[in-house]
């Protein structure tokens, strides 16, 4: 049941992802060329948006629907974040698409994404195995 | 109605809509809002291996893969249901800059040239498709998040990490874009 309402999150997700051309390999040009102000607009009200609500979440300290206490997880520094950043934007300019836009590019149709996605997973892969022997 | 599913949304609709996926995640149930985790769940569900990064019980995180198979079907409904018929309107600057680079053909999400079958048995499609695929899933997991995960999530969270992280998002991307895509487009 649960699963249905995550489903529907995604669909909405996704749906937002095509109608605002976060997708559009032309969208991702324009911002790495600082070109336009569309994708800085996304980005910054979206981050606005969860800012204000993590803040009012915490202070009034709102539970989940089934009375849980909200957690959400700090994030630890490692030189990961700066070697995998800088990886994942030249991966990013290159295709046009991260994580979340891939399936959304897959759905609208555009099949050949699904050998990018197949080489992220192979990406990922190697990550996992590659993981104690790379610099964090 | 329709006219509203079918035209392009502006930044100020679509991003307020994207940072309410964090509080709604986080109420529904202390889910993180952060996509390339999907990543590590397809390994960990379809790869058997031993390695200790897969090493977890990935059906826990099923409702992320339920969230990603979502937005598959939200793209069939954006991008074919109610497809926008018109090229998507970039800046006359960018024009300029990709048709430079060799790009002909705005008509679709991103140029038909590359984004094809045929290109893959060639170099230039190679990089950008299979060498391009490896850097985003080997990248957003050695960085630990993605868009979505750091420069969301995490920076809402008040996450320096996840500025450094976001930081370097776009240096890597400015790196690509102005410096090593010329070079693979002219191949």
């Amino acid at each position: 049941m649960k699963n249905i309402i995550y489903f529907l999150v995604g669909l909405i997700f996704g749906f937002v992802l095509v109608k605002a051309e976060i997708i559009s390999w032309f969208r991702i040009q324009e911002m790495f060329r600082f070109q336009s102000f569309h994708m800085y607009g996304i980005i910054g009200s979206a981050l606005a948006v969860a800012t204000i609500s993590v803040f009012a979440i915490k202070k009034f300290k709102v539970k989940t629907i089934s009375g849980e206490e909200i957690k959400i997880e700090p994030k630890k520094f490692n030189w990961g974040n700066v070697y995998g950043g800088i990886i994942f934007g030249l991966g990013w300019a290159l295709t046009g698409a991260c994580p979340g836009p891939l399936y959304a590019l897959m759905g609208s149709g555009m099949l050949v994404i699904a050998v990018v996605l197949l080489s992220a997973v192979v990406g990922t892969y190697c990550y996992g195995v590659l993981k104690e022997s790379i610099p964090h | 109605m329709s006219d509203l599913l079918t035209k392009p949304w502006p930044w100020y609709v679509a991003g307020p809509l994207i940072g309410l996926m964090v509080p709604l995640l986080l109420i529904l149930g202390n889910k993180s809002f952060g996509m390339s985790a999907s990543l590590r769940h397809i390994c960990a569900a379809c790869i058997p291996t031993k390695t200790k990064y897969f090493q977890y019980d990935w059906k826990k995180e099923l409702w992320n893969l339920v969230l990603v198979a979502g937005i598959i079907f939200g793209g069939i409904l954006g991008g074919i249901v109610f497809k926008n018929p018109n090229p998507v309107q970039i800046s006359a600057a960018t024009v300029a800059d990709l048709t430079n680079l060799g790009i002909t053909n705005y008509s679709g999400l991103g140029p038909a040239e590359i984004f094809n079958f045929g290109i893959l048995t060639t170099l230039k499609g190679f990089l950008v498709i299979v060498v391009g695929g490896f850097l985003v899933g080997f990248g957003t997991r050695y960085c630990g998040g993605c868009t979505s995960g750091h420069a969301i999530t995490g920076m809402s969270n008040l996450q320096w990490p996840s500025l450094v992280a976001t930081c370097c998002f776009f240096a890597g991307g400015v790196i690509m874009s102005w410096l090593i895509l010329p070079v693979i487009m002219a191949i």
